[in-house]
């Protein structure tokens, strides 16, 4: 299951998407995300549909793949879809004990759970089509304003590209580990809550001391090729801006501003 | 001057308690004396703890020795200033493949020894391209090295370190965790950069099989180096090797047998071929 | 007594793009006594065999039956079987966490529900049998150089006193010396206890001089199932997927060639001596 979590994950494929400047890509994340939350009316929706579908079009990921990752989340869009439709006051549409469904209610759980797909998808986009390593370059650059009052942004983000890496064998290992210790017959499912607290330390330990040993054969590994921080360091892929990167500015604040636009001449017809 | 040189070299683990007062001390290097010519392939062989490793890490300037000097090129590897010239000159692969892989793309984790040392950008794409091509492995630049096998990651790790474009590399039991492909795809590649780029190669193992085409073999035994000549020299001790606690060829092992059991077969053979050889001229 | 496999089949993801038929049709029957090596290279369905005997996985269809019942059935005691059928991972020292040796090896013993006393008692005899010193026993496991960190791994699984003791490359990333202990130890629990032993390797020259049942897997399924001189006749089979015979297998067929009469089918090293030295006769 933890396999399925496709957030965080690298697609490779060759697309415009994929060649963006990372800058760009966080920044149309973060600015998509602003316009999921600030959207009103079917026509805003409907262009933030047709930006977001053209963009996962564009960047050739495949959408099963992505529908993949939705799946961790499904609980939680569950629980917010169920408060917004019991919870928003309202004429009562239908009601029993002391519930009831109001119109409202259902406008609201459905755009909460839209918004929620299209943040997700929204992001998984980025993470799809950028290495972490791009990834974290392109924050090492927007960040960089915060070295000067003396945040390490290079360490921080060399510390996140290394996490990025090493999630997926950890979380292999973990799934070994447990394998082993059922093996022995350990039980990581059935007893009260303190039970099964201690039931993990078999598996936390290894976990631990696994973890520990990889960093340290990580760091010799890094030192030997000569790593010292980042004084002194050049770049396979630098961030330049180039002109699809100009356009897809331009791309991204006319859908901004058409978003905004709607907002305040199209609203939601008032039912 | 040979490219690595090594005189009365020692280095010593020293284990503290809580407060800092030593527990223990265990000696790794015992006074080595040793000479490496450029282009050579050399093995060594030892048994676990016998301070193989401690010697790898010595080359690569990632231990300093505790007495002793060892020079790299030329320079010696227990100055400060010297480190990032002799890292750079010799290259390091280790045993885990998984754990001296960097970057999440293959491509990316080929550039970080350049970028580390400050190649310029073009460069630096001509020297992953190039390192890549050598170790056969530039059809998966773009991949995820979790999709690699282990011998594929491991030539991975070696095109990295091809980048920085080292006079010299230490694997330090590369081939440990691979199966018997990964393994030959692995000497293979370090047997080629070396008749080929002539890189001088320092092949730490524990495969007899993998020895037999080294120009020189080092064994190595508490800390020191007991043994060392040609394979055909070093597999005709088959007693010696033994007391050592290594293996030798299984073809040297039964030839060993049947000349003990009276067939007048020469000394020092190690491959089937030469087995097969012997055998049929005794025959004729 | 014996595990049953019947037509079984495994699939990983199955429904996905990255659907991947992992055992295909699996028919085999593990006597009880046998020394089995499983020989296969990465991706053969190895590793995912050996986790169907024990339950640890359970098999997309077909049937497994461990001393006739079926362990898919909905009262049999899947829990229990895993402890009856000991799986002794790849890397097993990983796995270690208590602060103790001894404790760790009692770890077994105690979630099979026996008393602290007699977990003891398991534990003291499974250590003795890998032969660990005495001293040891109350150190941490940290402490210990990789070979014996290893053999406590083994005692950990053995302290459960497995009818069935499955190993997944025992010797994966140990010295000559160290390789040769852990196999002669495999060799002596087999001898001396009985238990059934599968060793899973991809190196034949292990597995020739301690087998006496070879069952090589290839793309999930069972290529060959024999003992190991039958199965090193089929060398040029086993080249094209990728294994090896062992050397001597090869050398028989070389001298073969060139005139000698030695006989093909000899696989260990004290083999080929004799027959070597009687084509001299």
């Amino acid at each position: 299951m933890l396999r399925d979590i496709t957030l965080g994950q690298y697609y490779p494929a060759n697309s415009v998407i994929h060649r963006l400047d990372p800058r760009v890509k966080l920044l149309g994340t973060l600015l998509f995300i602003v316009s999921l939350f600030s959207f009103k009316g079917v026509t805003a929706l409907a262009l933030a549909t047709i930006f977001l579908v053209t963009v996962i079009k564009v960047s050739k990921v495949p959408f099963k793949f992505m529908v993949k990752g939705l799946r961790a989340i499904v609980i939680l869009m569950l629980i917010t879809a169920f408060f917004n439709l019991f919870l928003t006051p309202g004429e009562a549409l239908v009601s029993f004990w002391k519930f009831k469904i109001t119109a409202p209610g259902i406008k609201n759980a459905v755009l909460m759970a839209i918004r929620l797909t299209y943040l997700i998808l929204g992001t998984s986009i980025m993470t799809l089509t950028t290495t972490p390593n791009q990834l974290t370059a392109g924050l090492e650059m927007a960040l960089r304003p915060l070295r000067k009052v003396g945040v390490p942004v290079h360490a921080v983000s060399m510390m996140m590209s290394i996490a990025l890496r090493f999630i997926p064998i950890l979380i292999e290992e973990t799934d070994k580990i447990m394998k082993a210790q059922m093996a022995r017959g350990a039980d990581f499912e059935s007893g009260n809550l303190i039970r099964k607290v201690k039931s993990m330390v078999p598996l936390l330990v290894p976990l631990f001391v696994a973890a520990f040993r990889r960093a340290d054969d990580l760091a010799m590994a890094m030192e030997a090729r000569c790593y010292h921080g980042g004084d002194g360091r050049t770049q396979l892929k630098p961030l330049r801006y180039q002109g699809r990167d100009r356009l897809a500015y331009l791309i991204l604040f006319s859908y901004l501003a058409g978003v905004f636009l709607c907002r305040h001449f199209l609203p939601w017809p008032q039912g | 001057m040979g490219i690595i040189k090594a005189r009365q070299l020692v280095h010593e683990y020293i284990r503290r308690d809580e407060e800092g007062n030593v527990e223990s001390i265990s000696t790794a290097l015992d006074h080595l004396n040793l000479d490496v010519e450029q282009g050579q392939f050399i093995a060594v062989l030892g048994h676990n703890g016998s301070g193989k490793s401690t010697l790898a890490k010595h080359i690569n300037a990632l231990l300093t020795p505790t007495e002793g000097t060892l020079w790299v090129d030329g320079l010696d590897v227990s100055d400060e200033e010297n480190v990032m010239t002799v890292r750079e000159n010799a290259g390091m692969v280790f045993q885990n493949p998984d754990n001296q892989i960097i970057a999440s793309v293959v491509e990316e984790d080929v550039a970080f020894g350049p970028e580390n040392i400050g190649v310029p950008t073009d460069e630096i794409w001509d020297r992953v391209e190039q390192s890549l091509r050598t170790v056969g492995m530039l059809k998966y630049r773009t991949y995820s090295p979790n999709k690699l096998s282990g011998g594929q990651k491991q030539r991975v790790a070696i095109a990295g370190v091809l980048a920085m474009q080292p006079k010299c590399i230490v694997l330090d039991e590369p081939t440990a965790m691979l199966d018997p492909t990964g393994r030959r795809d692995v000497i293979r590649t370090a047997l080629e950069l070396n008749r080929e780029k002539g890189v001088t190669i320092i092949l730490i193992t524990h495969y007899m099989e993998e020895v037999v085409e080294a120009d020189r073999v080092f064994v190595m035994d508490e800390g020191k180096l007991v043994m060392q000549g040609t394979p055909r020299e070093i597999f005709s001790r088959v007693e010696e090797l033994k007391h050592y606690r290594l293996g030798v060829p299984q073809m040297t092992l039964l030839a060993d047998e049947l000349r003990r059991a009276g067939l007048p077969l020469a000394g020092g053979i190690m491959t089937r071929e030469e087995l097969v050889e012997e055998l049929a001229k005794l025959r004729a | 007594m014996s595990i049953i496999l019947d037509k079984v089949n495994y699939i990983y993801s199955p429904g996905t793009a990255y659907q991947v038929q992992a055992l295909n049709d699996i028919n085999l029957e593990i006597r009880d006594g046998q020394f089995i090596g499983v020989i296969g290279h990465t991706g053969s369905g190895k590793s995912t065999l050996i986790q169907h005997l024990n339950g640890l996985v359970k098999a997309t269809s077909g049937n497994i039956y461990f001393n006739g019942e079926d362990i898919y059935a909905e009262d049999f005691d899947l829990k229990g079987l895993r402890t009856r059928v000991g799986l002794v991972f790849q890397y097993p020292e990983h796995q270690l966490f208590e602060t103790t040796i001894f404790d760790d090896v009692c770890f077994g013993p105690k979630n099979q529900g026996l008393s602290k006393e007699k977990a003891g008692l398991r534990a003291f005899e499974a250590l003795r049998s890998v032969g660990l010193s005495e001293e040891v026993y109350y150190h941490s496991p940290f402490e210990l150089s990789g070979g014996q960190k290893r053999r406590v791994a083994i005692a950990g699984v053995l302290a459960m006193k497995p009818e069935v003791l499955i190993l997944d490359e025992p010797t994966a990333g140990l010295d000559p010396a160290g390789r040769d202990e852990i196999l002669r130890l495999l060799r002596e629990l087999h001898r001396e206890r009985g238990i059934t032993v599968i060793l899973v390797s991809h190196s034949m020259e292990d597995v020739a001089d301690y087998v006496e049942r070879i069952i090589v897997m290839n793309q999930g399924s069972v290529m060959l199932d024999d003992i190991p001189r039958e199965v090193f006749l089929h060398y040029r089979e086993l080249e094209a997927v990728g294994l090896a015979a062992p050397q001597v297998t090869y050398l028989m067929h070389e001298l073969r060639e060139r005139g000698l009469a030695v006989d093909t089918r000899a696989t260990t090293l004290a083999e080929a001596k004799d027959t070597i030295l009687k084509a001299f006769v």
